[in-house]
């Protein structure tokens, strides 16, 4: 059974290497999260009292500024970072896809960085060999996965790695923003296969600025404001809320009717 | 969904048992560590003609170079001092390769760790295996030399004239016990694991830790019986040591972790002390390394 539970998890980065000038002023801008003073190395409050919990089945958006604290809780959720205080437990085997590009090495082909991803996604040698023509057939890139990962664009380091954790079947996916690099055609494509992916995993948390991503496939959302949970609901509550207008009223008949909406929100 | 509880569960990212399931996941991801240590020799040597056997060759040239000027300025029987300084420095790489290496293995992996969830110790195995696959490739030096000079190390021998005199010590030569570098080298590569999780937490918090050991480790060379065999202490006539000298060897622990390896494979005699020393090190050090672990796991990748 597949679940996340994080009770009243704190994220705090110690900055070592900011020196006294951060100390001197408290900082509270409105990007990025709270900057402690109190003790001698200056810490940034990313995430603060977040409790969440999340079962099989739920299919989340995350919405919030930049700096909100969007990626470093799809880091807690995936389990790189585990709560300074408070617990998270993470029951599933994670996919997560972050910043693209980073994480992967630069100098050693495509196909080499699709085996260590899955390797690292828990996958054996083997099974990933058995995936490549799959992947490769996927990603549209062809002989290109034979030239070291520096050659790629964005796009195209994009395709391959939602080709890898599209492949596998993982039991909880996270996606950070950035997927949206990828051109309209690979994202029509991405899309389905990412709707069944979910269909068939247990739990997407997907983190976007882009309402008709998130609208595609989530039906719950998470609204991130300076680290903690501002909102969770229902994604058109949150994203009415969010964005102070309801993204579903412009959307196409044919795009509601694919995700079974109704036009307008009752009693609007 | 954001229900309260009034008793939040308590955390367990500090305590052993996470430690310890740590690096047995850690192991079990052998195909991870395995494929990412053997990737980053491939990569060193890219694109050049003999790849990794540069690796054999610089080793060989040095142990070639330093062998010559040394038995020249040391006096000493060449056919069996060659064999003794390039085995002690093949040794001596692997050392120094998983203490340089090893401390830096969690701030070099910055990036994954960041970007997936993995056990801490598949980056620390990560880069034991780097340096045993290139321990491996320097062995093939080793095994150039000792088949030149195999006749002079087959028998009981002495490093000054090549056999037993008077003065110094007399080596027994090559035997089967020869083989007990086997196990001695596994003991070393446990070591490595315990050197590399913990210096590897410790240098990720603090980096200057890093240039402390470095500037430490060309100190501990010089130190350690390495270009200079133990056998110079031996002078002046009877099987006496320079008194002040030998504690001053036997506190080293370096000394011992080369001796045992180094002694069998060219034909000289452990002594027991030396095991009990390393396997003492060995338990000590694992104990401390899981208590690092157990403290800071969970920090290193807020401290990338």
């Amino acid at each position: 059974m597949v679940s996340i539970d994080v009770r009243n998890a704190y994220v705090d980065f110690p900055i070592f290497d900011a020196k006294t000038r951060s100390l001197k002023k408290k900082v509270l801008g409105k990007v990025g999260g709270k900057i402690g003073t109190e003790s001698k190395v200056p810490i940034i409050e990313a995430l603060h009292d977040v409790t969440l919990s999340l079962k099989e089945g739920d299919r989340v958006a995350l919405v919030g500024h930049n700096g909100a604290g969007k990626s470093t809780l799809l880091r807690l959720l995936s389990g790189i970072y585990e709560p300074t205080r408070g617990s998270a437990r993470v029951v599933g085997k994670v996919a997560p896809v972050f910043d693209l590009g980073v994480g992967m090495d630069p100098e050693i082909s495509g196909f080499e960085n699709i085996l260590i991803r899955g390797l690292f996604l828990g996958m054996t040698r083997k099974e990933m060999e058995k995936r490549l023509d799959d992947i490769a057939e996927f990603t549209e890139l062809g002989d290109y996965l034979a030239m070291p990962l520096r050659t790629y664009s964005t796009g195209m380091r994009v395709r391959l790695a939602l080709g890898v954790v599209t492949s596998i079947d993982p039991e909880i996916l996270i996606l950070d923003e950035g997927i949206g690099a990828v051109d309209a055609a690979f994202l029509n494509k991405a899309r389905d296969r990412l709707k069944d992916l979910v269909r068939r995993s247990g739990m997407l948390v997907f983190a976007s600025h882009s309402d008709e991503l998130l609208i595609e496939l989530c039906d719950t959302a998470v609204w991130m404001d300076e680290g903690h949970v501002r909102q969770h609901g229902s994604l058109r509550e949150v994203l009415t809320a969010y964005k102070g207008k309801d993204p579903f009223k412009n959307l196409s008949r044919e795009a509601l009717e694919r995700i079974g909406q109704a036009p307008a929100m009752s009693g609007d | 969904m954001t229900a309260t509880n009034p008793t939040p569960p308590v955390s367990d990212s500090r305590t052993f048992k996470r430690a310890i399931e740590d690096i047995k996941a850690g192991v079990s991801h052998r195909e991870l560590w395995s494929h990412l240590g053997w990737q980053d020799i491939k990569q060193r040597y890219r694109r050049s003609v003999i790849g990794p056997f540069w690796i054999t060759i610089s080793q060989g040239v040095i142990a070639l170079g330093l062998g010559l000027l040394y038995s020249q300025l040391f006096n000493l029987h060449i056919q069996t001092f060659l064999p003794y300084i390039s085995t002690g420095f093949i040794v001596w790489t692997f050392i120094s390769g998983c203490l340089t290496e090893g401390m830096e293995t969690f701030i070099s992996n910055e990036g994954l760790i960041k970007q997936m969830p993995a056990p801490l110790s598949v980056y620390a195995l990560r880069t034991v295996w780097r340096q045993t696959l290139m321990f491996v490739h320097n062995l093939i030096v080793y095994v150039i030399i000792v088949s030149i000079f195999f006749t002079s190390l087959n028998h009981q021998y002495g490093l000054q004239e090549g056999v037993c005199t008077d003065v110094g010590l007399c080596h027994p030569g090559i035997g089967w016990y020869s083989l007990s570098a086997l196990p001695a080298f596994l003991l070393l590569a446990i070591n490595a694991g315990w050197v590399t999780l913990m210096l590897g937490v410790i240098s990720t918090r603090y980096r200057d830790i890093p240039q402390v050991i470095s500037s430490l480790i060309q100190l501990l060379f010089y130190l350690t019986p390495i270009v200079w065999p133990v056998d110079q202490l031996y002078h002046g006539g009877g099987r006496e040591a320079v008194s002040w000298a030998l504690p001053f060897i036997h506190l080293n622990p370096l000394y011992h972790f080369i001796q045992i390896i180094r002694a069998p494979l060219i034909g000289q005699q452990v002594s027991i002390n030396s095991w009990f020393v390393v396997i003492g090190i060995t338990v000590v050090g694992w104990v401390l390394a899981l208590l690092v672990m157990r403290n800071y796991r969970a920090r290193v990748s807020y401290w990338v």
